[in-house]
């Protein structure tokens, strides 16, 4: 059976809901090895050992790991390969950032956001913004692959009993260093996770016009707040709020898309919602091809009406 | 500091693709074809740095058929100063153009190589990393800004949940972000004079670099078609949609 070696994203707090999808996606292709690399985060081992399936963690505790830097984390993923037959990381900014970095050291082309495990090296993949969903087959003798968080189940958080390994790497490998974050703080849901989307378009004029209209709406739903590239680039939102084939992929429970058209960009993003509603003073805006639910009409009367009447 | 841009020519960004009826593919005959548009945003923070006194020469660099010398022809005409095409008609997957590119930097020495994040046909996002790692450099991936200092440059990169900086020394690859710049139009007189800027043509083989796919596509096929849905006629009716899924 094949090993694989799961990278796991976390704070150095706790373990990020990313790598469940991963554990899921690795558990099809056979025995689940988990790698936490940071600094002081046992606790984060403990917890991932926790997790359900998972055989073995491997813990590298060094000030060098704190902050995922690519540089630093890859050569230890390559030692940790040579026993394992497979790389497996969330397809998260981090995720992306340190895989193919993995895959260049090993001589293996890499296989990226997958969507299904179809074989013991084939799956199957987004390409052309989701247009295209492409079935590859590897060759190499090892595997690098990045997993789409949102096609595969969460890997259950508890049942597991994963043995701790402490492990020790080269550490700092004096190429970069980490100067600092600045993390958006926020009291609703993070997107990637939440069950209910409310995402606003360039429609909503100014950032003041974005926020007065769509965070009602979201904090009476419980929601998460997304927006379109458009709206992103106008400065209505931060860029993290962007949903799309270069933002964030999402496919929730209620995806409540207000003055978005619905570029295929847009769409990319979050085709894979369950129920997707759309409002749009357009009825021929593309959004409607796709929505569940849908209603035209001017949005600054009926958002602010559907969030009275909730 | 001479400053590297590898640059895809790929289906235009506003062209809806299209999967070939027997699955092979998509469809890319009697297609729109532009330069990958991260790949404009890296030819214009080039630019950029050589504007203000940081860079000396850029090198605009692209894998591809014949007609990728177009691509290259509208990276000179932005400002990049000489090009070289390395010449296939085979599919060259990222691990391929990585290695090339290490070659060239091998030739070239290059303070920064700057490349888009992902090209938007095959949505890997790998080509930069790879880079690094095959020179041994440091990376700063999805940059929304750049700043050169002294013998390193400073990174503000998009992550999940807002912006990090990192600090790499040089020689290091970037790869942009849609939020870095907003890339310039070639004037007309800049296409006439690009036309004169020279364009060297390579082979794979000239730099020894085996470019044989590892994946092999077994198929490519439509995604799941979402059918549109219903349209109500009001708040209330909306309301009661709601209500149905559980969310109200």
């Amino acid at each position: 059976m094949a090993k694989t070696l799961v990278w796991v994203e976390h704070d150095n707090t706790s373990v990020k809901d990313a790598t469940l999808a991963a554990v899921t996606a690795a558990s099809q292709l056979g025995e689940v090895h988990l790698l936490v690399a940071g600094s002081g985060c046992a606790a984060v081992a403990d917890q991932a050992a926790k997790i359900a399936g998972v055989g073995k963690v491997h813990l590298a505790d060094n000030a060098a790991y704190k902050d995922a830097l690519a540089e630093n984390v890859a050569p230890l993923i390559v030692d940790l390969m040579g026993h394992h037959d497979a790389f497996v990381a969330p397809a998260t900014s981090h995720g992306k950032n340190i895989a193919p970095r993995v895959a260049a050291l090993l001589d293996v082309m890499q296989v990226s956001d997958i969507l299904s495990v179809e074989g013991p090296k084939t799956f199957t993949r987004p390409t052309y913004a989701g247009n295209a969903i492409a079935t590859v087959e590897s060759s190499d003798a090892k595997l690098v692959i990045t997993v789409r968080g949102t096609a595969f189940a969460k890997a259950e958080t508890s049942g597991g009993s994963g043995s701790v390994e402490a492990v020790s790497g080269a550490g700092d490998a004096g190429l970069s260093s980490f100067v600092g974050a600045e993390i958006a703080k926020s009291e609703r849901p993070e997107l990637t996770s939440a069950k209910i989307i409310v995402s606003g378009g360039r429609a909503l004029k100014d950032s003041e016009t974005f926020k007065a209209t769509i965070f009602p709406l979201a904090d009476k739903l419980g929601a998460a707040v997304g927006a379109s590239r458009a709206a992103v680039d106008a400065g209505y939102v931060p860029n993290d709020y962007q949903v799309g084939q270069t933002g964030k992929i999402v496919a929730p429970e209620v995806y409540i898309a207000v003055g978005i058209s619905g570029a295929i960009q847009h769409l990319a993003g979050m085709k894979d919602s369950k129920t997707i509603i759309a409002i749009n003073k357009d009825e021929d805006a593309p959004i409607f091809q796709v929505a569940d639910i849908g209603l035209v009409g001017d949005l600054f009367n009926v958002v602010p009406e559907l969030t009275g009447k909730l | 500091m001479k400053i590297l841009v590898p640059v895809k020519r790929v289906i235009d960004y506003n062209v809806k693709p299209r999967v070939k009826a027997d699955g092979t593919g998509v469809d890319l005959a009697n297609v729109k074809m532009s330069m990958n548009p991260f790949d404009e945003i890296a030819v214009e923070e080039a630019i950029r740095l050589k504007e203000k006194g940081v860079a000396t020469e850029i090198v605009a660099v692209s894998v591809g058929p014949q007609k990728a010398q177009e691509t290259l022809r509208t990276a000179l005409a932005m400002g990049a100063d000489r090009a070289i095409l390395v010449q296939t008609d085979d599919e060259v997957e990222p691990l391929g153009v990585a290695k090339l590119l290490k070659a060239i930097a091998d030739e070239e020495q290059p303070g920064l190589v700057v490349l888009g994040k992902q090209a938007i046909d095959d949505d890997s996002n790998q080509v930069g990393q790879m880079l690094a790692a095959l020179m041994g450099r440091p990376q700063g991936t999805f940059a929304s800004k750049v700043e050169v200092e002294g013998d390193s440059v400073s990174v503000t990169r998009e992550v999940d949940g807002g912006l990090e900086t990192v600090k790499l020394s040089l020689p290091a690859i970037v790869t942009t972000d849609l939020r870095l710049n907003e890339p310039r139009y070639a004037s007309l007189p800049n296409i006439m004079k690009a036309k004169s800027k020279p364009l060297a043509t390579k082979t794979p083989a000239d730099y020894g670099v085996d470019v044989a796919p590892r994946l092999k596509t077994l198929k490519v096929s439509e995604p799941p078609v979402r059918s549109a849905g219903i349209k109500v006629a009001d708040v209330d009716a909306l309301v009661a949609k709601l209500k149905e899924l559980g969310v109200a």
